[in-house]
């Protein structure tokens, strides 16, 4: 009787726990599941394709006003007014519709964060510890993830995932927002290195209330601090790098002890790849750029709320800025109140390369267009607004040969739409990711099924 | 297949005008009872004190507003058209308009006029936002904490936002009452107040249960509090009617002589007995569909309609019910997984309440966010096909109706009061800014004027930074305090930024942003 009791207590307690567990994993399963949402809403329908009739808004040359775009093999083989098509091609007949290219968004952590509060399972965006140049956001990225697929439907094909938090971050990557597998989605894995510098009295809101109740010279003291260490790992990086190729080019040298820490640095620290500095107040923005020259790296200014004070600094060192704050209040009480809206046409017009981002962690990169269009509203031209979410995210991630236009040669990411794309109205009617037609659904669309009849 | 739903449409047109009805009446009885005397609506002066002096004094004046292409929220669009505004209301719309030899003329050409746009649920402009140290705190008003000078506010208008519905937080399942004011920028905050039926905010859900555990960097969590579940929540209300209940059975029987003794004045009871008799309206912040259902069912066993429900993420799979109820529906345009509860939120569910027949709005609970409420509701023509005059409603008539002011303002119409906004292009499309802003005809934002103002502020600004720290009127030789504290070297912005965000904005986490949770 008492044995009884005490396992049946057991048994409850045993399916308390598990349905405590099962509540607690409903966000990482429930993210998907439809018959819609087969193949080809995981990888595409892969073919040949014919865009016919179409308005092209290359974002590279002038707009076509009816033309034809051809993808074959995942690559743009054709495209113009006179343009021959292929047999078998698929024809899709886009009178009355243009073709535009994919969306880039510099400015995410996709798949890295499904639900930010509350449940942190969901949330791979930050490891422990200051200093992770060899973490890299494509391990932890979740393909099934459903910010990808209500991202991608609004025009938005390719993504920067970016990890945060420490010194250095770790490594963002370049991704296709299509795929059931990394390998599918990734375009390059190492993209670029994430340094958060450490910041002056920083930015306003939790940063400065925390600054307060630190003694000013404390802060100032573990900045420098930090900012060393990051010199040192990066010099570290260089010498390890000269090591092994001084190893590889004399066999009688000792073999140099393989490092997971430093390797990954080595193409940062020659200047082979971007490395990306948070930074947003002029003087955090001058700081990065010369710890950048310092140390010969690559800089790419993320954020830059700031940048056009520095326009001319930037222009002269060929800086680009990746701009996150379009959207954002200004931080000052008297600021005027477009200066955010208004910072992309300033960078614009002083010949600084720069990128527009949604700065969202992933469920609203869809947005992505909306920032470039209120940039437009305020003084950007407006092909100018559309390159920013397109080709030039593109060059500043050193993919420019491969995408961000339509361009024979290029990958097919492409976005047919009943009106210009960085309106808010326009309908998606088509999706090209990778050269592959992706249907238009979405854990959104799903939901939107299962009950605009319900009675 | 389309017709009937337009049918239906224009019927619940006309319900939003019979409900106004009802509400102006309540204000004549006179919503606010403290004190036990009845009290004029903020806003207008009480018996005895002086009127504020009108600044400008541009409200009596004419202003003709010519060939402007004019998206009236209630019948249409008007291509080519004039409204003539006179005492601080719309006069006439039509076409070749005249006015006085006095009236200030805009040519409108190529422009276009809405009107001016309403925020259902707003924390600006408000020093506190909760209250949430009980469970029951419908005794604070957030009337009595409010700053005109919020910034924000202007940020505001220069997006064509002309009213805001500044709620109490979501900390607790019943919270203070609200304010419904017009964004008067710069005025006495009295002059923000019209007279719009007092509200109540109350909130379901997470936030009540602080699941999340929240504190500012170096403050203790907040302690724990009742209730902890959805269960608690549910108790939490009955007990709370219950008592208003009781408490206005004490009154009827004084009032009606079967009592000697009037029951004990109470301040937490009295807002709530003003909900049982209809005369404050409900804003309940809720995200799930059970949570939602759980009001809406309580309040029909207590007989009290709610108004809005705020957020209601999940409305669009109980969109039927929610219509049998009445009740509005506040929400965010697209804002989701921001947290679990906002993992089934979709940027389709206003077109489902509005094709069940709810009164739907589209909010933002932002002070970021409420700036380009145009092309929030832009976007619902795309998710899920709104008409461009429905998704005009979401901003506009459709929140006046859910605060009981759609007899003041919300829409283009003749003898409304002049909340206008006027557009340097389609108001839906991204690349439009708003180019002024009026409020009961006067005009409180204006880019031109802004644009002119600048080089002024900054040369006063470069002015000020370069002036010595001012002394203090004291001893001659003796410091004044201002010598210790210096202003803030330019490119250090310190904290100045002010969003009074609750809980719900979606990037109430990230400092960046400028969201605070609160």
């Amino acid at each position: 009787m008492t044995t009884n009791r005490f396992a049946r207590r057991a048994l409850a307690f045993v399916a308390a726990v598990a349905f405590i567990s099962s509540v607690a994993t409903v966000p990482a399963r429930a993210q998907q599941a439809s018959a819609n949402m087969g193949p080809a809403f995981q990888s595409g329908t892969p073919g040949t394709f014919a865009i016919r009739n179409a308005r092209v808004v290359t974002a590279a040359g002038p707009d076509i006003e009816n033309g034809t775009v051809v993808v074959s093999n995942g690559r743009i083989s054709a495209v113009g007014a006179s343009v021959t098509v292929p047999n078998g091609a698929t024809v899709i007949d886009a009178r009355g519709l243009t073709v535009f290219p994919g969306m880039i968004d510099l400015g995410t952590s996709m798949g890295l964060v499904e639900i930010p509060q509350g449940a942190t399972p969901t949330v791979d965006v930050s490891e422990l510890g200051d200093l992770n140049p060899n973490v890299r956001a494509i391990d932890a990225v979740n393909p099934h993830s459903a910010h990808i697929a209500v991202t991608r439907v609004n025009g938005i094909t390719t993504v920067l995932s970016a990890p945060t938090g420490g010194l250095i971050s770790g490594q963002a990557s370049l991704i296709h927002l299509l795929g059931a597998t990394h390998r599918e989605m990734t375009i390059q894995p190492s993209a670029a290195l994430v340094i958060n510098l450490p910041r002056a009295a920083g930015g306003g809101g939790f940063a400065a209330l925390l600054a307060q109740q630190q003694g000013q010279q404390d802060a100032t003291a573990q900045r420098e601090r930090q900012t060393e260490a990051i010199r040192r790992m990066l010099r570290d990086a260089e010498a390890y790098g000269r090591a092994l190729d001084a190893a590889a080019a004399d066999p009688r040298l000792p073999r140099v002890e393989p490092d997971v820490v430093l390797a990954p640095l080595v193409p940062y620290v020659r200047g082979q790849r971007p490395v990306i500095f948070r930074a947003d107040r002029e003087g955090e923005i001058r700081a990065a750029v010369r710890f950048a020259e310092e140390m010969k790296l690559r800089p790419v200014i993320f954020g830059g709320a700031e940048a056009w004070r520095v326009a001319s600094f930037l222009k002269d060192r060929n800086v680009p800025v990746i701009v996150d704050h379009v959207l954002n209040l200004p931080s000052r009480e008297d600021d005027p109140y477009d200066i955010n809206y208004e910072s992309p046409s300033k960078l614009h017009a002083a010949g600084v390369r720069f990128a527009i981002t949604s700065g969202d962690s992933g469920a609203n990169s869809r947005d992505t267009p909306y920032h470039a269009g209120m940039a437009a509203a305020y003084g950007l031209p407006k092909a100018e607004a559309l390159r920013s979410v397109t080709l030039y995210p593109a060059q500043i991630m050193g993919v420019g040969d491969q995408m961000g236009s339509i361009e024979v040669g290029k990958v097919a990411n492409l976005v047919v739409a009943d009106g210009d794309i960085l309106e808010a109205r326009t309908n998606i009617r088509d999706l090209f990711v990778n050269g592959r037609r992706v249907p238009l659904i979405s854990r959104h669309t799903e939901q939107y099924e299962m009950f605009r009849n319900r009675k | 297949m389309r017709r009937l739903p337009a049918i239906i449409l224009s019927l619940a047109t006309l319900l939003p005008a019979l409900a106004g009805a009802e509400s102006a009446a309540q204000q004549r009885r006179g919503g606010r009872q403290r004190g036990g005397q009845q009290q004029q609506p903020a806003g207008q002066p009480a018996a005895g004190e002086p009127a504020e002096p009108q600044r400008g004094g541009a409200s009596s004046g004419e202003t003709l507003i010519r060939n402007a292409t004019i998206l009236t929220a209630s019948h249409g669009t008007l291509t080519n058209s004039d409204i003539l505004i006179r005492g601080g209301k719309i006069a006439q719309v039509g076409q070749n308009l005249r006015a006085g030899s006095n009236a200030r003329v805009i040519d409108a050409t190529g422009k276009y006029v809405t009107p001016g746009i309403i925020d259902a649920h707003s924390h600006a402009a408000s020093d506190a936002i909760n209250e949430g140290t009980l469970s029951v705190t419908s005794m604070v008003r957030i009337e009595d904490v409010m700053n005109p000078t919020d910034i924000n506010v202007y940020r505001a208008l220069a997006g064509g936002v002309t009213v805001l519905n500044i709620l109490h937080g979501s900390a607790n399942t019943i919270g203070g009452q609200n304010a419904v004011v017009k964004t008067k920028y710069g005025r006495p905050i009295r002059q923000w107040f019209f007279g719009a039926p007092p509200g109540i905010k109350f909130a379901l859900g997470e936030n009540v249960t602080r699941k999340t555990p929240f504190a500012l960097p170096g403050q203790p969590l907040p302690p724990q509090r009742y209730p902890r579940t959805r269960m608690g929540q549910e108790e939490v209300l009955r007990d709370a009617f219950t008592r208003a209940r009781s408490y206005k059975r004490g009154w009827d029987d004084f009032n009606a002589r079967r009592a000697n003794q009037p029951p004990r004045r109470d301040l937490q009871l009295e807002p709530l007995v003003e909900v049982l008799d209809g005369r404050r309206l409900v804003h309940a912040h809720g995200y799930r569909a059970d949570e939602l259902l759980m009001l809406l069912n309580l309040a029909d066993e207590f007989g009290f309609k709610v108004k809005t429900l705020q957020h209601v993420l999940e409305g669009y799979k109980i969109a039927p019910e929610i219509a049998r109820h009445g009740a509005g529906g506040s929400l965010f345009a697209d804002n989701w997984a921001y947290k679990i509860e906002a993992y089934d939120s979709i940027p389709y569910a206003a077109a489902i309440m509005t094709r069940a027949g709810v009164n739907t709005s589209i909010n933002s609970d932002s002070s970021e966010r409420v700036r380009r409420l145009n092309i929030d509701a832009a976007k619902m023509m795309k998710y899920g096909g709104l008409s461009e005059q429905e998704a005009l409603r979401l901003i506009t008539l459709n929140p006046a109706w859910q605060l009981g002011i759609d007899q003041r303002t919300g829409s283009i119409d003749v003898g409304k009061d002049a909340d206008i906004a006027i557009w340097n292009g389609h108001p839906f499309s991204v690349y439009s800014r708003a180019e002024m802003t009026f409020i009961d005809g006067e005009v409180f934002f204006d880019r031109e004027r802004d644009l002119a103002m600048r080089q002024e502020r900054q040369r006063e600004r470069a002015e000020l930074e370069r002036a010595e720290p001012n002394q203090a009127p004291g001893p001659a030789g003796q410091q004044g305090p201002g010598q210790q504290q210096r202003r803030r070297p330019p490119g250090d912005d310190g904290d100045d930024q002010k969003d009074n965000d609750d809980h719900d904005h979606p990037h109430g986490h990230s400092d960046d942003k400028g969201g605070r949770r609160q």
